[in-house]
């Protein structure tokens, strides 16, 4: 064997490994061009927004127009009132979807709520707004803390479902048969064996429907209205971080401005500190590796 | 071990493959039993008796429905929607055929080919899940259930100072004995046990192979593996299975030195396979 052979056609290979590198570069590129609207974001954001951030932000309500300081304690309390009947909405409705979907997916009606599913999340969350609006506010006569957390709800079922139903998918079939072949029924095979194994990543699924929930404002407009002053109660309006910073941003008042960036911070802020929790949750227990 | 087996007296054992009115002395008997998924034939007219706390074997080469018979055994196909089961399985003297399977899975375990320890639970757990699930005994009772059982299969050693570390971090021969550990502390009558060393290295192999022995005294075994080698070492009676039929049913002696039929020979001397 000559060493003609094997090096058969070296301008080939020239060619081959410009290429290559060529390829590399362009996802090397892509990977930047991903990252950097991200990065820009929060920089802007924390930039534009952090100096106006004080003790009296998280403490104090809206103060009228004219008036120096006030803050967004009710907004940022509103939210998690909100986030919380969104929750106690979505997370089981999601989860039980998901589990329906996973385990029973060769039934018709599962297919059929999988179909639906995907289509309601495409649907606009002002379009989710504006349903919560007719069937419970309108029947209310009010705008409430209810409608707003049945509109997120809503919009939590479906990244819910999905990964439930994805993360149910990897558990492997020989668990299953693990858990059937002790005696142990379908459904406490489902729950207590393939769910808790699942647990992580659907803990992620919720995780994520919390952080896209939290930052919603079109949903709220005409349901949870938004509120000046402290209020608890779920009947009455709500005020929601989101609602008051687009109240203020699409004011014409500076301070109402600095304000809002100053809400647009601890909004990202809160997202970006859900999204690590998922990366502590997700690392943390011998959940099956998933 | 295999010089010791062979001394061993079945004299007093009758031949009794022709067989199939229903006999208490059998665990396990088939009759006519098939299996068919949609169209295709799995099993044909299986008429097999299991010797109670004996280990039949069952042999054959791939896609003869070697698994498809043992599944057939704890109602695994209720789990495969194209599976139709026809014929009848009598366990102890009784038509299990419609029974839930829920009940007949308690009195019939099974170990899968690939251990499969539930990920999310210790050792520990994993050995009285069945139990736990079921809701069947006293928290109290646990911690000896979980010894006797470890130490049945032979794994107690090597794990009592680490009960509640995670099953996954132990190496496949001991998953599988505490796969073994799972299925014996829900007290069944009967282990199945599919291909369980088959993705085992040779120690571990033979220190299960030395637990299926053991354990007979206690439990009727049935065990299908591909290799014949261990079906000789392990077994007392092996049936032969070939293109979903029962082709032989013998002592394990006479199957690996003196077979009744031509295409167990065959089998067995390697001509197919």
């Amino acid at each position: 064997m000559s060493k003609e052979s094997i090096l058969k056609n070296p301008k080939n290979l020239k060619r081959r490994k410009l290429v290559n590198s060529l390829m590399i570069s362009l996802c090397v590129l892509a990977g930047f061009v991903t990252i950097i609207p991200l990065i820009y974001i929060f920089f802007y954001t924390t930039q534009s927004g952090i100096s106006s951030l004080n003790v009296d932000f998280f403490t104090q309500l809206p103060k009228p127009v004219g008036e120096e300081g006030g803050g967004m304690a009710n907004a940022i309390l509103g939210s998690l009132i909100l986030i919380t009947i969104g929750g106690l909405i979505g997370i089981p409705v999601g989860v039980l979807a998901g589990i329906y979907i996973s385990e029973y997916s060769k039934s018709f009606l599962a297919s059929i709520v999988k179909f639906t599913t995907d289509i309601l999340s495409g649907v606009p969350s002002i379009i989710v707004g504006i349903f919560a609006y007719g069937v419970i506010v309108i029947p209310m006569q009010r705008f409430s803390a209810l409608a707003g957390g049945f509109a997120l709800g809503i919009l939590m079922i479906p990244t819910i479902t999905k990964i439930t139903e994805e993360m149910l998918r990897l558990v492997p079939m020989s668990l299953r048969e693990a858990s059937l072949a002790l005696g142990v029924s379908r459904w406490k095979t489902t729950l207590k064996i393939v769910l808790t194994t699942a647990s992580s990543g659907i803990i992620t699924g919720i995780l994520l429907a919390i952080a896209r929930a939290a930052g919603e404002t079109a949903p709220l407009l005409f349901t949870a209205f938004g509120n000046s002053f402290w209020q608890t109660k779920i009947d009455q309006p709500m005020a929601a971080l989101p609602l008051q910073i687009f109240t203020y941003a699409i004011s014409p008042y500076d301070d109402w401005h600095r304000q809002a960036w100053a809400g647009a911070f601890v909004l990202i802020f809160l997202v970006f500190i859900v999204n690590l929790l998922v990366r502590f949750v997700t690392h943390n227990k011998f959940s099956g590796n998933i | 071990m295999n010089i010791e087996k062979e001394d061993i007296d079945f004299d007093n054992e009758t031949e009794t493959q022709e067989e199939t009115e229903i006999d208490f002395k059998s665990a396990v008997l088939t009759n006519d039993l098939s299996v068919y998924f949609k169209d295709r034939p799995g099993i044909e007219n299986i008429n097999l008796k299991i010797r109670k706390n004996k280990v039949t074997s069952i042999i054959g080469p791939s896609g003869c429905g070697k698994s498809t018979f043992l599944r057939s055994l704890n109602l695994m196909h209720d789990m495969t929607p194209t599976a139709r089961v026809f014929g009848e399985i009598f366990i102890n003297g009784e038509n299990i055929t419609n029974f839930n399977s829920v009940d007949i899975r308690k009195k019939v375990g099974m170990v899968f080919q690939k251990p499969n320890p539930f990920p999310s639970m210790s050792i520990y757990d994993n050995v009285i899940a069945g139990l736990k699930l079921n809701g069947s005994k006293k928290r109290s009772d646990y911690d000896e259930i979980v010894e006797k059982n470890l130490i049945h299969s032979g794994l107690w050693e090597e794990v009592k100072d680490r009960l509640k570390t995670p099953a996954v971090s132990l190496s496949g021969g001991q998953q599988q004995r505490l796969c073994i550990a799972r299925t014996i502390a829900v007290n069944p009558e009967i282990i199945l046990m599919d291909e369980p060393t088959s993705a085992l290295d040779p120690i571990s192999t033979a220190k299960i192979e030395e637990l299926v022995f053991n354990l007979k005294n206690e439990y009727t075994i049935v065990i299908v593996t591909h290799n014949m080698q261990q079906a000789a070492r392990v077994s007392d009676m092996t049936a032969f299975f070939y293109l979903g039929k029962l082709i032989e049913f013998s002592k394990t002696r006479r199957m690996f030195t003196n077979p009744r039929e031509k295409l167990s020979e065959e089998y067995i001397t390697g001509k197919f396979g």
